[in-house]
């Protein structure tokens, strides 16, 4: 089980902002996506996507599995070539200069990405060496973000010896050790259980509490109901729907009335519980369930389907 | 907060870069000297001595004209498996190819640097075998230019590992190619026997691969009194290295990996 994370601050290298609205600016995006394409041959992966995610924001993907969220995500940290479009990591045009706009990033993919051939302490060095960090500051941050994380005595062992929490968290620290300004979590709790997973969700909002910009994946409701400020879900490699999570279910209808109709069970959404109330008894659904609505809600209503439906 | 200066130069990016692949050379280093040193050895028993005595056209001991080959041998086996093998894994099992991927470094650095564990493992297997060959061969000399031809040809093998190792889908489409490239090379090119002695046909189908000129110029720059030197098989050396060079930076650059 994955211990919890040391609660003293840690230097993001960016301003503390206790006040996340304060940072949430149209004017001051980190990411713009603009008409993004990528096509793997005849089959397209992500079509025509535009957003943009704010810094200091926790931006969230939300989609079934083979939507296009681990693809956008590799299109933006250039790991893939993208088809088509644009884009811009703060300023940086990736197709203009590659090089520069990795400075700014920071990826921790779905699959635990450390050299198992290595320590621990071995491959945050390693990717501290690949962001040109000198020993005297790469030992700092190493010896800060392995106490944060709770990490200081596992830096000696093999990859192998710790448990799948503890590696996500190295992953973590790898890739947080150049102070990126944005940090990509492509689905980070996969894999986990719900004890690590809970406590991975407090390592990711203290992260951005600090005023690292998040960008993470998931295709667990909770995560993104939870964790993010603006959800954007994905389907078929388009974006369906982008907003805040309460503003998606503001805009579905806040009062979910649930009832068995011959074999199939009905929803129905209301804006507000006197609607909500009013439907059932002018009914007379005396067996009907009358609940707040989730995203899981929304994204039924937004895409026909459950959000663990595979391609 | 201190502000550091970060160092992102080219000659530190591929330190960078090798950094990790010599970590692990260190953690592996008795296991690896072993795998290095024990295929050339069991080679110069085997054909050395098992198959063939006494003395060659050029007027060298057999022991003294099969040991360069099992140099030019060492360093294709030893740099191509290493380099290959290490990015093999990292690009498909361990996926910490990508991380170093998506980090600010020229693609150039990258191809340098992860060919640096090759080039360092079958030096370091030419090396014994040199030093081997010296109590048994005294006609064979450390000139200049043989070391020059052993450093060409490790990099130029270990930047093949490389090619290979990104092309590869799967661990066992490396073991095809090991089978259908590696290891005909490694017999026919001219390290146990002179390619000049086959039939025309096979001539020419060999002096194609780099093995050949790996062999050719290692042998003449070791025996430079008794073999003219075959500049021209330097010169395709070269091509090679340049060749596989640029294969692997279209391979990054496309991101075929």
């Amino acid at each position: 089980m994955l211990g919890k994370p040391n609660c003293n601050s840690i230097n993001t290298g960016l301003v503390d902002t206790t006040s996340r609205s304060m940072s949430v600016s149209e004017n001051n995006d980190v990411i713009v996506i603009k008409d993004l394409v990528k096509k793997y041959d005849d089959k397209v992966a992500v079509d025509g996507i535009s957003f943009s995610v704010h810094d200091g924001e926790l931006f969230g993907f939300l989609g079934p599995n083979g939507a296009g969220k681990t693809t956008t995500v590799r299109c933006i940290s250039t790991l893939t070539n993208i088809t088509s479009g644009q884009v811009l990591v703060n300023g940086i045009d990736i197709a203009k200069d590659q090089t520069e706009a990795k400075k700014y990033m920071g990826v921790i993919q779905q699959q635990i990405s450390l050299d198992k051939d290595l320590t621990i302490r071995e491959n945050m060095i390693s990717h501290a060496m690949y962001h040109g960090m000198g020993k005297k500051e790469r030992e700092e941050r190493i010896a800060e973000l392995s106490d944060y994380f709770g990490l200081g005595e596992y830096l000696d062992k093999p990859v192998d010896s710790l448990s799948g929490g503890w590696k996500k968290r190295a992953a973590i620290v790898c890739a947080m050790l150049h102070q990126p300004k944005v940090l990509f979590l492509d689905e980070p709790t996969t894999g986990l259980d719900i004890n690590a997973r809970r406590l991975l969700w407090d390592v990711v909002k203290r992260l951005n509490s600090t005023g690292t910009t998040i960008v993470l994946t998931t295709h667990y409701i909770e995560e993104a109901q939870v964790l993010c400020d603006r959800v954007g879900i994905i389907d078929h490699g388009k974006i369906i729907a982008l907003d805040t999570p309460r503003e998606l279910i503001n805009r579905t209808g806040k009062m979910c009335v649930e009832n068995m109709e011959g074999e199939k069970t009905v929803y129905r959404y209301f804006p507000h519980m006197a609607d909500a109330q009013q439907y059932i008894t002018d009914n007379h659904l005396e067996d009907a369930i009358m609940r707040r609505t989730s995203l899981e809600d929304v994204f039924v209503e937004l895409t026909g389907k459950s959000v663990g439906d595979q391609r | 907060m201190t502000e550091y200066q970060r160092n992102n130069g080219f000659f530190h990016q591929v330190y960078h870069v090798a950094w990790a692949d010599l970590m692990y050379l260190k953690h592996t280093f008795w296991n690896t000297l072993i795998m290095t040193i024990m295929g050339p050895i069991l080679y110069l028993i085997a054909f050395g001595y098992g198959l063939r005595t006494g003395e060659t056209d050029i007027g060298v001991s057999y022991v003294a004209f099969v040991i360069p080959g099992i140099m030019a041998l060492s360093s294709l086996s030893s740099s191509f498996s290493s380099t290959s093998t290490r990015i093999n894994v990292q690009r498909l099992y361990y996926r910490s190819f990508d991380e170093m991927m998506m980090c600010p470094l020229s693609l150039s650095a990258i191809i340098l640097g992860k060919s640096t564990l090759g080039f360092i493992r079958g030096l370091l297997g030419c090396f014994v075998m040199y030093t081997i060959g010296l109590f048994l061969a005294p006609d064979l000399q450390l000139t200049p230019l043989a070391v020059a031809c052993v450093i060409l040809s490790c990099v130029t093998f270990s930047m093949l590992g490389m090619a290979a190792a990104l092309i590869a889908k799967s661990h066992a489409s490396m073991a095809t190619f090991n089978s259908l490239v590696i290891l005909p090379m490694t017999f026919l090119c001219g390290t146990f026997f002179s390619v000049d002695s086959l039939h025309p046909v096979f001539q020419a189908i060999l002096y194609v691969l780099p093995l050949t000129h790996s062999s050719l110029t290692i042998r003449a720059a070791c025996l430079p009194d008794n073999l003219d030197f075959p500049w021209i098989s330097l010169i395709v050396m070269l091509v090679f290295m340049v060749a596989f060079f640029l294969l692997n930076h279209y391979l990054l650059k496309t991101r075929k990996v």
